[in-house]
């Protein structure tokens, strides 16, 4: 992977397939340039036993193969900026799994298009979950969610209508850029 | 969200157009793009967005993109599948989001698949 994005696309789809109905991601970046990504979902949550050995490559829940590379790249890259993961679950409440990245470090990835992220994580699952995406900084703040653009929507026209896509795209492309612009590319 | 007022005008402007498409369903033509930690390293996102681009460009209404996951041929991802009704399925394979517009443009609106980037190509060399 070579943003920090295309990690989320990744680990988000964990959050939909354990059923979540609302998946809140954050990103957060301090004054001392610590960016912590955040994924909490409502989903069926993890086992003890399970949660202990999920960062390994050959532990994955799907059935096809015995191998699930998700979290154990993300976790890779995490730690070579000098950060790392931590997770955190209990069954039939959810998980948050949360990433540290350094980005003074030169082996940072950059965050990437979040915006373009974020569209094709709806375009994925456009009726369930709820997905909210909050950015903060030193800079500012701004949050965005499925459930006010489906508010405004409303029930006859999709959110996997391409003019809908391209309007998420690029209307979370303005908002993110003040906010974590330093660090996107 | 600073623009939800444009959001509004999209809503007016494809309800119309959505009313007229249930009416014949079954003649939705599905692209489906791997999109599975294999894909998404191999560059699967900008080529999904690149299909809704395209879609939205020449406003094809009887066209849906959806996602799955992975389908063990993770060395020709970025893979999308074009499926046509009452056709065999074309499976596309190395996508970059250049190739999209032509895949769109002869084998969605015209159906001609483009048969240098399938899969059967691929696999020949």
């Amino acid at each position: 992977m070579k943003e920090i994005a295309l990690h989320l696309l990744d680990i988000v789809q964990n959050s939909v397939t354990a059923g979540a109905s609302h998946v809140d991601i954050r990103f957060d970046l301090d004054p001392d340039g610590v960016l912590t990504m955040a994924v909490k979902d409502d989903g069926k949550g993890m086992s003890p036993e399970l949660l202990e050995r999920v960062r390994s490559p050959f532990v994955t829940t799907r059935t096809t193969r015995k191998v699930g590379l998700g979290i154990p790249l993300l976790q890779q890259n995490a730690m070579l900026s000098g950060g790392g993961v931590t997770l955190e679950s209990e069954v039939g409440k959810g998980t948050l799994i949360q990433a540290r990245f350094n980005t003074a470090s030169i082996d940072c990835l950059p965050v990437g298009d979040l915006a373009q992220t974020m569209a094709t994580i709806i375009l994925g699952s456009p009726e369930k979950p709820e997905f909210s995406l909050t950015c903060t900084s030193p800079a500012g703040e701004t949050t965005f969610s499925t459930e006010e653009v489906r508010a405004v929507l409303g029930p006859e026209v999709p959110l996997t209508e391409p003019s809908v896509i391209q309007w998420i795209g690029e209307s979370l492309k303005e908002e993110i850029e003040p906010i974590l612009g330093g660090i996107m590319r | 969200m600073k623009s939800l007022a444009e959001l509004e005008a999209i809503r007016k402007a494809t309800i119309n157009r959505i009313n007229l498409r249930t009416e014949k369903d079954n003649d939705t033509i599905r692209v489906v793009v791997g999109m599975a930690t294999c894909g998404i390293a191999a560059g699967a996102r900008p080529v999904m967005l690149a299909f809704m681009d395209e879609i939205a460009k020449r406003q094809l209404s009887n066209v849906t993109v959806s996602q799955t996951g992975c389908i063990g041929m993770c060395r020709l991802e970025p893979m999308v599948d074009v499926i046509v009704p009452g056709k065999e399925k074309v499976t596309y394979v190395h996508v970059h989001p250049e190739m999209v517009g032509r895949i769109v443009a002869e084998h969605i609106v015209n159906g001609r698949p483009v048969a240098e980037y399938t899969i059967g190509a691929a696999e020949k060399e």
